[in-house]
């Protein structure tokens, strides 16, 4: 009898140490993995800081009031960015008020309205195979449809539009992703009590993704910013020493649309074109390019997460 | 504790409604009509079925009548087809697509049918109500939550939403709990007080129906009585359908009971009729806790 409970006892005891055993080997899996974790971690945030740094100690000295004021120029150390960081903002102004009213719109659409079928379906694969296309496909795209084929030539409004095409599929998928975020009994809820299709995504869908669609467009933005293959290929000059003409003017009807169709140059090939040149003056110009640049993609992110944690704060209240 | 003793007081009360109705019913002839006819009606299901898209059949030739400022409750196992029988009397199903209908959902006394090729799902939206399982108030301040049905009806007039607002606080019961932060976030507010929010929500634009789907299955138990005792007070105003897999929730707070098993309405009666002299043998097996 002894013998037998003791018996079952130690088998019990033999169970549990198994368990025992499981839980301990999860354990070292755990901490193995997170040691793992930290050091790809940490390389990847070495290498960015590394370059970054770099960057900063070559090319801080560089920047100056001057700098920022200057056109380029033959001799290094007149050289300046004035017109490519004015080209960029006008590129960008052009991409965002392409790019995110459609990207929103066929995002909306696809998700709320499009009947769900192997139409939908086809069209969800490509966008999501657009986001993948290399981004000198679009200037070869664009080269030949925007400057050749509809004659716009080499120009601002060209060099936004092709940009929109790159980051038409980042907002699509991310407006796609925002709306169907949104819990399915909210929207129940919504229809419940009697709104139409239009109401719901008017006054609730809308509202409920707004965080997610704008960090979208802004994470489109800064990857629009910063790209030089689509403006190279659609014949960006490298060389401007002027400005187009403003957006506001002080005469009726005090919009001008004329800078569109200007020629222009952009950061990344400013500082590309500077790269190219023997001079080591200029490589410091344009390591100096590279720290504007980043910093504009940084505010451009930090803006993002702050209009993301404005909105929420707002949407909760 | 407290909990424990309000329930002993239900059951008396409950007990004493009881054997009042039987001495009534007791005085009175017996009954030539069945009790569902003497009460007006509302609305009727007639043959009704629901289909999903994968072409399953939910609900199977449904006949069942909602009458007029009673509270009806549909009671079955988990599955039966009772939730989405009370969605298909606002036609939530149209959300998705594939979903059928057939037969007849006649609203009374126009005799509109409900789910009929004519009838808009939103139109038929705006007049019955729904409240759901999971409290789901809008991302909104509290007072947003209850405009929200006045503003889908267009009105703007800030004073008529005051006093829309106000009343349908005061009639869900969470007035005293939400008047002073009415501006505040409806998330910030208890899983009860959420409950009769959304109830507020569903009363202010003036349902002619107001469907409740298991609407304290996610809710403690003070809660879930605060919510029964409103259901029976406003069903002096509105006709309720309510869905609860809670048999005593049934007993207590409805005037009628519809027992529904895989699809089908095995049973429909006067709560008492079915609870304590229940006709089919399916039905007494459930009420007496052998399945589901």
């Amino acid at each position: 009898m002894v013998t037998t409970t003791e018996g079952s006892l130690g088998t019990a005891a033999k169970t549990h140490q198994d368990a025992f055993d499981a839980v301990a080997r999860a354990k070292k899996k755990d901490i193995i993995f997170a040691t793992g974790g930290l050091i790809v971690m940490a390389i990847a945030m070495t290498l960015l800081l590394t370059l970054i740094g770099d960057l900063v100690i070559r090319g801080a000295a560089r920047i100056s009031y001057d700098f920022m004021t200057s056109y380029p120029s033959r001799l290094p150390e007149r050289a300046g960015i004035l017109s490519a960081w004015v080209g960029s903002l006008y590129v960008m102004l052009v991409t965002a008020f392409l790019a995110i009213p459609i990207g929103v719109g066929a995002g909306l659409y696809l998700e709320e309205y499009a009947k769900k079928g192997w139409v939908s379906n086809f069209i969800e694969i490509n966008v999501s195979n657009l986001a993948g296309v290399p981004s000198i496909i679009y200037g070869l795209l664009a080269l030949g449809l925007f400057v050749y084929g509809f004659n716009f030539g080499k120009t601002i409004l060209v060099a936004g539009m092709t940009l929109a095409l790159l980051i038409l599929p980042i907002v699509i998928v991310s407006t796609r992703e925002a709306v169907r975020s949104i819990p399915k009994i909210i929207k129940e809820g919504a229809y419940g009590l009697g709104a139409d299709q239009w109401q719901v995504m008017w006054n609730y869908i809308i509202p409920a993704a707004r965080p997610g669609i704008l960090t979208g467009a802004i994470v489109g933005l800064s990857r629009a910013i910063g790209e030089t293959a689509p403006i190279i290929t659609i014949g960006a000059l490298t060389f401007i020493a002027f400005l187009p003409p403003p957006p506001v003017t002080g005469e009726f009807p005090f919009l001008s649309f004329a800078w569109l169709n200007d020629g222009f140059t952009v950061l990344p090939i400013q500082m590309f074109n500077w790269t190219s040149r023997p001079q080591a003056d200029f490589h410091i110009a344009a390591a100096a390019t590279g720290v504007v640049l980043i910093a504009l993609t940084f505010s451009l992110n930090g803006i993002a997460i702050w209009i993301r944690y404005r909105l929420r704060k707002g949407h909760r209240n | 504790m407290n909990n424990d003793n309000m329930t002993a007081e239900k059951t008396d009360a409950e007990i004493e409604k009881t054997r009042l109705h039987d001495e009534r019913e007791a005085a009175m002839p017996p009954p030539i009509k069945p009790a569902a006819e003497r009460d007006a009606l509302r609305a009727r299901l007639e043959d009704f079925s629901f289909f999903y898209a994968d072409g399953f059949q939910a609900i199977k030739n449904v006949d069942m009548p909602i009458l007029d400022r009673k509270v009806t409750s549909i009671i079955g196992p988990s599955g039966c087809g009772k939730s989405t029988l009370l969605r298909s009397l606002n036609r939530m199903h149209d959300l998705y697509p594939g979903n059928r209908y057939e037969g007849r959902v006649i609203l009374e006394p126009e005799g509109e049918n409900l789910i009929g090729p004519e009838s808009d799902p939103t139109l038929v939206r705006l007049r019955i109500g729904m409240v759901f399982q999971k409290p789901n108030p809008f991302p909104k301040s509290i007072y947003e939550n209850v405009a929200a049905g006045l503003r889908v009806r267009g009105i703007k007039n800030r004073q008529v939403i005051d006093e829309a607002v106000e009343s349908a606080l005061r009639r869900a019961a969470v007035w005293d709990e939400t008047k002073d932060k009415l501006n505040g976030s409806a998330s910030d507010l208890s899983g009860g007080q959420q409950q009769r929010l959304c109830i507020a929500r569903a009363l202010a634009p003036n349902p002619e129906i107001l469907l409740l789907d298991e609407p304290t299955s996610a809710l403690d138990p003070i809660a879930t009585a605060k919510v029964e005792d409103l259901v029976q007070e406003l069903s002096d105003s509105v006709t309720i359908v309510i869905v609860t897999h809670n048999m005593q929730q049934a007993a207590r707070i409805s005037h009628r009971t519809a027992f529904m098993y895989i699809g089908e309405l095995i049973e429909f009666g006067e709560t008492n009729q079915i609870f304590t002299n229940p006709r089919h043998p399916r039905t007494e097996n459930y009420i007496t806790g052998r399945y589901g």
